[in-house]
């Protein structure tokens, strides 16, 4: 058998016929800012495998990744523990089937991990229902943005400044092509969040509020105040959480007003992954349901009085309703779903708790030490397990100074807001579980030896 | 009172400025179990040709047209618990809302009853 099946004679035969003189020609329509110029310089023809591989090793070796250094980086992306046995068991023969089930009642297992997986999401987020996933987090706060739209006949959402910057963006990309009016917002570096504000923003063409919970800078946002405000408007609160731990801790949004609840699963379920594959999570009340984007598993029983799971209100899908369905989303991030609802299981609710109480306790272990390193000043009142400090200089500098000590020292808020000086010198601070007495010691003994200059200089 | 017909299988059953508007039982014949009825809500401007109402049914999600312009006087809400109503009673009990018309001229514009059965005997 032939793998390639193309002969040289058969492809002048196919040019021939569309009447084109070349391949090349095939492409005469690509403009050309889009061409390359021609080979790229430097660039070998051939190289072997073990040569590519020392390369591609010398290349990796450049990088100071997460697991070889003290790593407080946070800012939507955590890195957890995540047990070897979820590793092992999402690769059990039994899950080794479609990613998101195209026929889906022969796919029994699939459906039943997909529901178990919906269950843990809507006890997580205290929402009556919750579909079985999303992309990312992001995307997923772009369709209860458009979800809202649909519930409430309006289409204005107020972003909070709280809300990760790159969430907004995401938002702003999309609403660029429905037409959606978005209110986004900065946020400052305040002890707490500025909820007047963003309840002042509400008017009666407002469909949502969009709140992250805790916000980018680690702060709480008074839920349950926001949810009355929006709700005496007729507007939905959509509540976005990028660590999914925290609600081990702190009361699950549906529980405080939330009308939809959407977050980021990675923490729970995935490593770091240079930022992909994540996984999307999505819940609502129930009386929303229908305009509920994503797939959603139902149990049933079948003719013999069995239990069975199906796909359900499949017919607002896009693959049935073309251009009217819910979302141009019909599928799910089933692996990443998969691994999050092996991990809720191994922990269960207490573990959870006790995994989440570690985070904090370690977060407030390192918000203590960094306090005392002159020229920090920590910037918030409350948080859970990532917190703001202000540097006396440009935080991007320092974080690159830190990792020339062999510190990751956070994300600096000049990373998430380029061009916005007021923030320049704000650092985003992360602990978890992974976070040791040894990893906080480094970053405070780096930190005060970078910032003796800075600081001294200083009038204060 | 009379009763219009639309290419869309809606039905109009007018009463001075009162239309009250359905799906026909063909169409709930093709549609299959309905499971689901989205109403519109009550004051909302209609024109004709508006989609103001969805029918859900195991098969496909399907958009109810307004047959006519005018303002939504009354909604069924016996459909919120009992949306098979429009399966077995498409044409009386499973109405699914009343308009006050704003343009009884565009009426002129639908089919009656046997014109209706033969667009339908046609497809």
């Amino acid at each position: 058998m032939r793998y390639l099946p193309l002969t040289p004679a058969e492809r002048a035969e196919m040019l021939e016929v569309v009447g084109a003189a070349s391949v090349d020609d095939l492409f005469v329509d690509v403009p050309p800012q889009a061409l390359l110029p021609g080979p790229v310089p430097g660039l070998p023809r051939h190289a072997s495998e073990m040569a590519v591989e020392r390369h591609m090793g010398a290349l990796a070796a450049q990088n100071l990744s997460a697991g070889e250094a003290p790593f407080f980086l946070g800012a939507g992306a955590y890195r957890h523990h995540i047990p070897a046995s979820v590793d092992h068991l999402i690769q059990r023969g039994e899950f080794l089937t479609a990613y998101t089930p195209y026929q889906p009642e022969i796919a029994q297992g699939t459906l039943q991990v997909l529901f178990e997986f919906q269950t843990q999401v809507a006890r997580l987020f205290g929402t009556d229902v919750a579909n079985a996933s999303m992309y990312d987090g992001s995307t997923a706060c772009w369709e209860a943005i458009a979800m809202a739209g649909r519930v409430t006949k309006r289409n204005r959402a107020v972003l909070s400044g709280g809300l990760h910057p790159h969430y907004s963006a995401t938002a702003t990309t999309m609403a660029r092509f429905t037409g959606d009016r978005l209110d986004v917002r900065l946020p400052e570096l305040d002890a707490d969040p500025d909820d007047a504000a963003l309840i002042a923003a509400l008017d009666d063409e407002t469909s949502c509020l969009v709140v992250q919970y805790p916000d980018v800078l680690g702060r709480i946002p008074d839920l349950p105040a926001i949810a009355e405000a929006a709700h005496a408007r007729s507007a939905l609160l959509v509540v976005v959480v990028t660590e999914p731990v925290a609600l081990g801790l702190i009361e699950a949004p549906g529980k405080l007003g939330a009308d939809i609840v959407v977050g980021e699963g990675q923490g729970l379920s995935v490593g770091l992954q240079f930022g992909g594959p994540y996984l999307g999570l999505f819940g609502c009340r129930e009386k929303y349901v229908r305009q509920m984007p994503g797939r959603l598993c139902g149990q049933t029983v079948d003719a013999d009085g069995r239990r069975g799971f199906v796909l359900t209100l499949t017919t607002r899908e896009q693959h049935i309703r073309r251009e009217k369905a819910t979302s141009n989303i019909c599928t799910n991030s089933g692996l990443c779903a998969l691994a999050f609802s092996i991990h809720m299981t191994l922990l269960g609710g207490e573990g959870l708790a006790r995994l989440a109480r570690i985070n904090h306790s370690l977060a407030c272990r390192t918000a203590e030490a960094l306090a005392r390193v002159p020229g920090v000043r920590v910037i918030n009142r409350s948080w859970f397990n990532e917190f703001t400090i202000e540097l006396p200089r440009d935080a991007r500098e320092v974080v690159r100074e830190l990792s020339e000590y062999g510190v990751l020292g956070g994300v600096s808020l000049g990373r998430l807001y380029p061009g916005s000086s007021e923030l320049s010198n704000g650092l985003l601070v992360t602990a978890t579980e992974m976070t040791t007495e040894a990893d906080i010691h480094a970053l405070c003994a780096v930190l005060q030896e970078l910032l003796v200059d800075s600081h001294e200089g200083s009038p204060t | 009172m009379t009763t219009y017909y639309t290419q869309d299988h809606e039905w109009i059953s007018v009463d001075g400025a009162t239309g009250t508007v359905g799906i026909t039982d063909y169409a709930q014949g093709q549609l299959g179990d309905i499971t689901f009825v989205e109403l519109p809500e009550e004051g909302a401007t209609l024109s004709k040709g508006d989609a103001p109402c969805v029918v859900d049914s195991v098969k496909a999600a399907s958009d109810v047209y307004s047959p006519v312009s005018g303002t939504v006087a009354e909604v069924n809400e016996a459909l919120a618990d009992a949306p098979e109503l429009v399966n077995t009673d498409a044409e009386e009990g499973g109405w699914l809302f009343r308009l006050t018309l704003s343009d009884p001229a565009e009426l002129a514009s639908l089919m009656d009853r046997a014109a209706y059965d033969a667009f339908v005997q046609g497809l």
